[in-house]
């Protein structure tokens, strides 16, 4: 039975899996797992996608029922009803997708759920002051009172936590926290841990960021295809020792070795003075074919704006040549009617249709070459085909719903679908982002083989190494401005941060 | 207490659920695209069972002629609601289709010399009328950022009221030797099958190709299934929009063309209530409220459903008449049960 404790017992909470199996109708994604968690430990659960983390995680949180084995929470055996089954001991999922009620407050989402009452009524103003307390506690300097949907993606991410704050958490699930932050809010997050830690609240760390995992946990468990593979105290282990047990293969090399670019040819792309109101100002950049551009800059720097901008997704001004030919782009229709198409970092939302096929995903951008004008299903059943081994995609069969796509083969198939119209320049929003080792590595080979063909590439991104391991030159944003645009051989982390917070000593050169 | 082995229903909000589902999507989609037709033989062997004269050809007959005007309408409702829109005011621009189209007729019969050319431009007039207003809707909905229930429930107004105006609160009527020479075009029959419903058939097959094997129709979807991920995909969405209401538009000019011989005349109650019944036949068929995905079959199949319940209630006594509206009511509710938690 559940039994209820009392805030004021600041008990820890030890767990326990014992032969945890869950299936999904007939698949089977968790096979028997088992391990410990002591408490007040930080730990870092890796995997990659599909591992069953998350599965995992959803169990001992209450959100899923287990198909067989049990959880014991310090030594007693538990079975959560629901997620508040499971919060009255303590234990608190934050999740990897918001769930947030947009359109109420701060305070109310804080306390959704548990709200404060003073006899009948609601007590808005000890929710409030708490909701405050909490925001204080993960550095988030907003009025509680501020509604959710006005929130950047990063700051909701911390009222997520904040409200866990405030539910007592004694075992905190992370699921990739820092996906959407920068690094100060990062570095805050990473404080608010050790605080956490040293106050006996168990962490499990869901994340793809080594280094991070590296620096924060004191153990690493590994999951692989639904089953524990290994755990080691993490200073034990180096960053390639963990991604090699994820994979369980070895990773040779992460990133393509660099081809040399050919300085003859005249530009793909030159943009001169582009303007987005609010977000970018006087943007000039320029890539040549076979050239991969990066693009680096904090949340919120305006490097998505500004590209939007230049496809005609939001209005924006400046001078656009392709191949040196000035271009008026419209809307996206136009852009990719001149050679240039744009995949989005927002993968659900604007990327791929999910309920869609494969096939019907993969044609979207190019289907004129479909229609003739009535669509022939076979040729594009053909395409598919050749995309899903060309681009290692990994489904069951061609005639699955992307959704049925793990996110890295989904990843995978939006690249594919971008790239179908054949453009001779490809903008790439956090190309990798929420993908495993296994299919980051991929898609750089691939990025690499596109610009082997003379495309040229533009990667904004949010993860520093995969901008110093892939890309020519890399163009820091910051605040709506490009700040600087670095050479190969220039690249480093410590260079890429100090231009992208302004912290950089003015430099020689641009 | 340990915890008993539980069944583990299927989480779509995961990744791993939907994994799971996938495999069985395919049957239990397939299902449901036959809920419609099972729906509809039921009731056939239950009229047949009930009244002899049900499964009799002329009854057929009947109630697909009385279907076809619904029907169209729905087919050009289908593409609508499919990309995510939706039109209130079908019915009332029938009514005011029919009407000018009537008045022009009335005019242009004596003033051309040729009443058969009369009605033929009247018959012209009304596909291009409801092209016209269709595109006023779809205008309004794009550029004009408002949303579709909206514009459509002010032209629903706008359009009845001005035909209670033409008609002064009465009826207009086709004079009696043009509505001779127009009424084949309902009452004509071709190989036994009233014109109508030949019509109904083509405007269902048309509507079928372009919705499945067209580009433009692959845009339709891909906008109500997600209209973000359509824009990123550089579809034109604001003329994919526009035009499902011009389609619409033109399927309703076509029905009224049709319905205009039968009576010969229109008044306030004109088309009352057909973008109801039309919107219902919709999401009988199968297709979502929300857009997305849909069929033409099972809107077709719907239409008639929605049809064959009225002529049951006719012909047998167990339900009163007067609780058509309600048992059609009934139906669509049990349609949105067996749908619910689709996606």
């Amino acid at each position: 039975m559940n039994s209820i404790t009392t805030p004021e017992a600041k008990r820890s909470v030890a767990v326990a899996f014992d032969g945890i199996v869950k299936a999904f109708g007939p698949v089977q994604v968790l096979h028997g797992v088992s391990f410990e968690l002591q408490p007040g430990h930080v730990y870092g659960l890796l995997g990659e996608n599909g591992a069953g983390k998350s599965t995992l995680m959803k169990i001992l949180s209450g959100y899923e029922q287990p198909t067989a084995g049990r959880v014991r929470i310090n030594g007693e055996a538990q079975s959560f009803a629901d997620s508040r089954a499971a919060e009255q001991l303590g234990i608190v999922l934050i999740h990897q997708e918001f769930n947030l009620a947009e359109d109420l407050s701060v305070a109310q989402n804080i306390f959704l759920g548990h709200e404060k009452k003073k006899g009948l009524w609601l007590d808005d103003r000890r929710m409030e002051r708490e909701a405050a307390e909490a925001l204080a506690e993960v550095g988030l300097a907003i009025d509680p009172r501020t509604k959710v949907r006005r929130l950047i993606v990063a700051e909701k991410q911390l009222v997520e936590i904040a409200k866990a704050l405030a539910r007592h958490a004694r075992l905190l699930v992370m699921d990739e926290p820092t996906a959407t932050l920068t690094p100060g809010e990062t570095e805050r997050l990473f404080q608010l841990i050790a605080r956490l830690r040293a106050d006996g609240v168990t962490i499990v760390y869901i994340s793809h960021k080594l280094d991070e995992v590296e620096r924060i946990t004191d153990e690493v468990i590994v999951m692989r295809d639904g089953r524990f593979v290994a755990r080691a105290p993490t200073r034990e282990l180096t960053r390639h020792q963990m991604a090699n047990l994820m994979v369980g293969r070895e990773i040779a090399d992460l990133y393509p070795p660099r081809d040399a670019v050919d300085a003859a040819p005249a530009p793909a792309l030159q943009v001169t003075a582009f303007d987005v109101p609010g977000w970018a100002k006087d943007a000039s950049f320029e890539v040549k074919p076979g050239e991969i551009l990066g693009f680096a800059g904090l949340v919120g720097a305006g490097r998505t704006e500004l590209f939007e901008g230049i496809m005609g997704l939001r209005p924006g001004s400046g001078e656009v040549r392709l191949h040196g030919e000035p271009v008026q782009i419209r809307n996206p229709r136009d852009a990719a009617d001149h050679g240039i198409t744009y995949l989005s970092e927002d993968r659900k939302g604007k990327g791929l249709h999910v309920h869609f096929g494969l096939r019907e995903n993969l044609t979207l951008m190019a289907l004129k070459r479909y229609a003739q004008p009535w669509l022939k299903p076979e040729g594009e059943r053909t395409a598919l085909a050749e995309a899903v081994k060309e681009f290692g995609i990994r489904t069951g069969s061609l005639d699955v719903k992307a959704s049925s796509l793990s996110g890295g083969n989904q990843q995978k198939l939006a690249l594919a679908k971008v790239l179908h119209p054949r453009p001779r320049v490809v903008v790439l929003d956090e190309p990798t982002r929420g993908v495993d080792v296994g299919a980051k590595r991929d898609i750089y080979f691939l990025i690499q083989r596109m610009a082997r063909e003379g495309l040229a590439v533009i990667v904004v991104s949010s993860e520093l190494m995969e901008l110093i391991g892939l890309c020519h030159r890399v163009a820091v944003m910051r605040a709506g401005r490009i700040v600087r645009t670095l050479h190969a051989d220039q690249l480093t982390e410590e260079e890429l941060i100090a231009h992208a917070t302004g912290t950089a000593t003015v430099a020689s050169g641009a | 207490m340990p915890p008993e082995p539980q069944p583990s229903p299927a989480a779509p909000d995961t990744a791993a659920g939907q994994r799971a589902t996938a495999p069985s999507h395919g049957w239990a989609e397939r299902l449901r695209a036959l809920g419609p037709v099972l729906g509809l033989v039921l009731l056939c062997v239950a009229g047949t069972a009930l009244n002899s004269d049900f499964a009799t050809l002329d009854n057929v007959m009947n109630v697909l002629t009385r279907t076809a005007f619904i029907g169209i309408i729905a087919v050009g409702m289908c593409f609508v609601i499919i990309s995510g829109g939706i039109d209130l005011s079908v019915g009332s621009m029938a009514a005011l289709i029919a009407g000018s189209v009537i008045m022009f007729i009335n005019w242009a019969g004596p003033a051309t010399g040729s009443p058969l050319m009369a009605v033929i431009l009247g018959a012209g007039l009304a596909v291009v009328l409801g092209a016209l207003f269709g595109l006023a809707h779809g205008l309004l909905i794009t550029k004009g950022r408002i949303e579709p229930f909206i514009v459509t429930l002010g032209t629903l107004g706008i359009f009845r009221a001005y035909l209670t105006y033409f008609s002064n609160g009465g009826a207009i009527t086709l004079d009696n030797e043009l509505s001779d020479l127009y009424a084949p075009v309902y009452y004509g029959s071709l190989l036994g099958v009233q014109v109508p419903v030949w019509i109904f058939l083509v405007v269902a097959i048309v509507g079928a190709l372009i919705l499945n094997r067209t580009a433009y129709g692959r845009y339709v979807q891909a906008i109500g299934s997600n209209e973000q991920v359509a824009r990123y995909a550089a579809v034109n969405v604001d003329r994919v929009k526009i035009l499902t209401y011009v389609l619409l538009g033109v399927c309703v000019g076509i029905a009224t063309l049709l319905y205009v011989p039968r009576l010969g005349s229109a008044s306030p109650t004109t088309g009352l209530l057909w973008e109801l019944e039309a919107i219902a036949a919709v999401i009988v068929g199968g297709t979502a409220l929300k857009g997305g995905a849909g069929s033409i079959t099972g809107t077709v199949i719907g239409a008639i459903l929605l049809s064959v319940i009225s002529n049951i209630l006719n012909l047998t006594s167990i339900i009163s008449v007067y609780l058509n509206a309600a048992v059609q009511g009934f139906v669509i509710i049990i349609v949105a049960f067996l749908q619910r938690g689709r996606r």
